[in-house]
């Protein structure tokens, strides 16, 4: 990761490069061509982090560009203020009304957005286009240009060296982001919500925030184009724009921040062209670019569905590798992490600062602070042995007429490692679920240290120390092993968006980044650090789950079938990792498993489930010479 | 506004909210079915509404060779498609015997090619001959009614499968983000393409049915009959379809479970077709009912369409029935605004689309999906 001294100097170096350029003096077309460029890649970037990042279409975009250049262009020419106060107001009506229109869409689910966003940018653009005070559809003319300290941009060269330094650093500001714990839970967004809200993440507060950022960056741009252009009119603002935006950042790699950049120019350019071409080719005027624009397009997401920025990070990465520059380094610290002697983290240092079962204040759920460190991670209390942690009492399930949970009832101690076994639907995945917060009871209660969270949602249950792994993996591709773990760590890190962008997340990173290392040597997968998630096998993967369930330091530990998938050895070891986490932290696990070896050799106690009821409980032994636990699983002989 | 002036403006309202409720039964099928939010049905009803506009000035409809580039298209994929495996296949056989087996598989997959070159190539040809033969003896204004709207509809609604054969069947399995920016891709494409095909002018139908109907001071004439009349009739046969037809139960199957109609040995790409082609022909119909009520230029399917579409979101795009009655009252609410405050007739029916989403956001809160495929 670049840390704030770099950043600040490639900042540096890039608006020295804008400097040049503007000494250069090129040629007027250029610099026209360069500032619409500029304009739409600062748009694009917005979109990036929305749609490439974290899964979320807006075609709305020009209508926050048009909340931008309207404000401004406004407040300077009927009120003759200045073009600043101009982008306080921009920015404050676009923050208002992106926050309004995420909140109301954000929750549904995925085209719901999209859909909204091209009702929203139609809605406005009629709307600019009605207003008396906005000039109806003529708009506005006679907007002055910005000026700073005294001095007025008002050549195109001007502007052109004020909207590439805002590039060079919004974009250096975007990319610390992504590379952060915020980032980290954008990525996870566009695969769902449910991993990440396991993980204790307040995914609608991130889509928020990410759909705000990206409106943000709209109205930033609309700000600029309106004091450029000196001039505003609601036909750059429409739908058919906001839709141009979305096709630069696909066609740049919208996956890629600097993509964006390569979009609108590609775009431009090419609109550019065939604006020149087409009419001479079809003997007749019209815009037929958009023709050629949108075939282009169609072909471009047949033949790579996923988008093309699955093609094009991988190529843009193969070149940066070849010049030797790499924009996520993190993964380089991971890689030779096994040399720099990670492997002296031990389970208590792991669990940082608490060392097993101590005399702590029982019962507390409440984060405390290690005071043997700088860094403020969270921490939580480990209950002591032989305290309860998890009280099932009757807990029923039905969906529609099918009682998928019939009345279950167990209690689980610290330190203790509880089996959950039955036969194929006999409920035992539903009961999970109950029990992590996916699905609501629909009797009983679930009580966990003493407190009732069956109403609790999954993120709360995270919240207060209970950690899963999932049946069917959940790793988000095409991040590192290392970030995957990352985010389960994501409650002991407090670091907000602002400390991402202006790095002063940094040593909190650090902290979270030897936790995760010493998760990962846990189960057995230091040295896989710097690999790509979905690159390991499929027991690996699992493994990987459980070092990022871990890694949040639970005091209740749910794993779905951990064994499924995993070689004989491997198993061995998950195996003692598990005791051995349980024996010395007072860590209560929970595992639904198949694998009777597995499970039988392991567990302090059996809860036996079949068709949602529960039969029995008990030791191993017990259980295995109970007669209706093997006519459940054999059959009866009748 | 007195009682006579509003009795219009429902009239109106009811006329318009009919065309929309056509459109917003297209797109629920179609979503339903295929996952893909068919933004361009606007396009088809523009088409729709100009191609029988120029048939009833005897100007040659050039939509005629979209579809024959169309068919050109997926005739040509489906040779090499073809052509691969056959290329494939002599690599990799060694024996004489095998060959010859080869060469018989071959045959009957060169006979499976006649039906596409049928579909593809011949009647698209057929029907430009025809219309050539058709406009040259200027007989094409001379129709009647009927064969206008029955040419109209052949002209239109087989770009409906050819569309989604060529755009979206490659990639039927791709998120619905990604089939949306596609099906706005298209739109793009559809609409310029619009543009050469039938000029910036804007065309006007004639009316349909020339009868005006007086009951004193409450009027009626024959075209809003018309609309609402076959609106409604479309409706019940759409309806009688789906519930007894094998193939709309296939449809509905398809609608309900992807997978569970698969493998009850539906197929799928074939039911994606079919609501293609149901949809396009509904969004040609659409524009055929509209065509007399209201100039049509080349772009103003996409803001028809999305009027449609607004319907079917206040039907929580699910609902037929719910989906009609969001699509009367954005017509309704359109025609009572366009009286108060005609310029912002568009803002409101769009903002209408707000309530409607704050109401599913509060009655789903917050649902965690085990299985979000977006």
């Amino acid at each position: 990761m670049m840390n704030r001294q770099s950043t600040f100097i490639i900042g540096v170096l890039g608006t020295l490069l804008v400097l040049v350029i503007r000494l250069l003096h090129p040629p007027e077309f250029w610099i026209t061509l360069g500032n619409y460029i500029g304009l739409y890649s600062l748009v694009a970037m917005g979109l990036v982090i929305l749609t490439g990042v974290s899964g979320m279409t807006s075609f709305g975009q020009a209508a926050f560009v048009g909340i931008g250049a309207y404000a401004s262009a406004y407040l300077s020419t009927a009120c003759s203020m200045s073009p600043w106060v101009g982008l306080l107001l921009g920015l404050c009506v676009t923050i208002a009304t992106a926050y309004f229109l995420g909140y109301i869409t954000l929750g549904l689910s995925g085209h719901y957005l999209p859909l909204c966003t091209i009702a929203w940018g139609i809605s406005l653009f009629y709307l600019f286009g009605n207003m008396e005070f906005l000039g109806k559809f003529d708009g506005i003319t006679g907007i002055p240009p910005i000026d700073i300290l005294g001095y007025e941009l008002k050549s195109g060269l001007d502007s052109f060296s004020l909207i590439w330094c805002v590039i060079v650093w919004v974009g250096l500001a975007l990319n610390n982001l992504l590379n952060s714990r915020t980032g980290r839970v954008l990525r996870a967004l566009k695969g769902g919500v449910l991993m990440a809200e396991s993980c204790g993440v307040p995914t609608m507060q991130y889509k928020l925030l990410v759909f705000v950022l990206a409106a943000v960056l709209a109205a930033l741009s609309g700000w600029l184009y309106a004091h450029l252009q000196r001039a505003v009119n609601p036909t750059p603002f429409n739908l058919t724009a906001g839709i141009g935006y979305l096709i630069m950042a696909v066609v740049g790699g919208v996956g890629y921040l600097w993509g964006a950049i390569v979009g609108a120019l590609l775009i431009t350019v090419l609109n550019n062209w065939l604006q020149n071409i087409l009419p001479s080719l079809l003997g007749q005027s019209g815009n037929y670019e958009v023709v050629v624009s949108g075939i282009l397009l169609i072909f471009l997401l047949q033949k790579y569905p996923s988008g093309a920025w699955s093609w094009l990070t991988q190529t843009s990465r193969a070149v940066l590798a070849y010049f030797n520059v790499s924009f996520r380094s993190e993964t380089d610290l991971a890689g030779s992490a096994p040399n720099r002697g990670w492997s002296q983290h031990s389970v208590s240092g792991l669990l940082n600062g608490v060392t097993g079962i101590s005399e702590v204040a029982k019962h507390s759920d409440s984060f405390i602070n290690n005071s043997n460190s700088n860094i403020k991670l969270r921490n939580r209390t480990l209950p002591l042995k032989g305290d309860t942690i998890l009280s099932v009492n009757d807990v029923h399930k039905s969906f529609g007429g099918l009682k998928a949970v019939n009345g279950v009832s167990f209690e689980l101690q610290a330190g203790q490692i509880v089996g959950l076994i039955g036969p194929n639907g006999a409920g035992k995945s539903t009961l999970f679920n109950l029990i992590s917060g996916v699905i609501p009871v629909s009797s009983g209660s679930v009580r966990y240290l003493g407190q009732e969270v069956k109403d609790l949602p999954a993120r709360k249950r995270a919240k207060l120390g209970m950690a899963r792994s999932f049946q069917h993996v959940r790793l988000i591709p095409g991040m590192s092993v290392l970030d995957n773990v990352l985010i389960g760590a994501h409650l002991r890190g407090q670091s907000s968006w602002l400390g991402a962008i202006f790095k002063t997340n940094r040593a909190e990173e650090d902290e979270l980044k030897e936790l995760a290392l010493s998760a990962l040597a846990q189960v057995g997968l230091s040295g896989y650090g710097s690999l790509e998630a979905t690159s390991l096998s499929l027991g690996q993967q699992r493994l990987l789950e459980i070092a990022r369930a871990i890694v949040s330091g639970p005091n209740l530990l749910l794993l779905d079938e951990p064994a499924a998938g995993l070689r004989h050895l491997e198993k061995q070891q998950l195996q003692s990792t598990l005791i051995e986490l349980s024996r010395t932290s007072g860590m209560g696990i929970l595992i639904v498993e198949h694998d009777m070896d597995f499970v039988m050799s392991m567990v302090d106690l059996l809860v036996v489930m079949d068709f949602g009821t529960h039969i029995t409980t008990g030791a191993a032994n017990e259980v295995r010479t109970n007669p209706r636990v093997i006519e459940a699983y054999l059959g009866s002989i009748d | 506004m007195d009682s006579s002036i509003a009795l219009i403006l429902a009239q109106d309202g009811l006329v318009t909210g009919a065309v929309y409720a056509l459109l917003a039964i297209g797109l629920v099928l179609v979503f339903s079915v295929t996952r893909v939010i068919f933004i361009p049905q606007g396009e088809l009803v523009t088409y729709g509404a100009l191609t029988i506009a120029t048939i009833q000035l005897n100007g040659f409809p050039k939509i005629i060779y979209l579809q024959m580039v169309l068919g050109l298209y997926l005739f040509v994929l489906e040779l090499l498609k073809l052509g691969k495996s056959v290329h494939q296949n002599i690599k990799n056989s060694s024996s004489n015997v095998q060959f010859k087996e080869l060469i018989h598989n071959k045959e009957v997959e060169f006979k499976a090619l006649i039906p596409s070159f049928l579909k593809f190539i011949f009647l698209p040809g057929l029907l430009w001959a025809l219309l050539y033969v058709l406009q040259a003896s200027e007989v094409l204004a001379q129709m009647g009614v009927l064969s206008q709207i029955l040419l109209t509809l052949c002209l239109v609604a087989p770009l409906g499968p050819m569309l989604f054969k060529s755009v979206f069947e490659p990639v039927s399995d791709a998120s619905v983000l990604v089939l949306l920016i596609l099906s706005v891709a298209l739109h793009l494409s559809l609409m310029g393409l619009g543009l050469w095909m039938f000029g910036a002018e804007g065309g006007r139908s004639k009316p349909l049915l020339e009868l005006n109907l007086d009951w004193g001071a409450f009027s009626m004439s024959g075209q809003s009959i018309f609309v609402i009349v076959s609106s409604v009739i479309l409706m019940i046969v759409f309806s009688l379809y789906f519930q007894y037809s094998m193939s709309g139960k296939a449809l509905r199957a398809t609608a309900i479970n992807r997978l569970g109609a698969r493998l009850m040995g539906i197929n799928v790409k074939t039911s994606g077709q079919l609501a293609f082609l149901l949809a396009a022909f509904l969004g040609a119909f659409s524009g055929i009912l509209i065509g007399p009520i209201t100039t049509i230029y080349y772009d103003s399917g996409f803001i028809i369409g999305l009027k449609g579409f607004v319907g079917a979101i206040l039907g929580a795009l699910a609902s037929y029935p719910l989906a009609a009655c969001g699509a009367l009252l954005v017509g309704l609410l359109e025609s009572y605004v366009s009286f108060w405050a005609s310029a912002y007739k568009e803002v409101w029916v769009f903002s209408l689309i707000i309530p409607a989403l704050m109401w599913r956001s509060f009655k789903h809160a917050r649902l965690l999906d085990e299985d979000e495929s977006l």
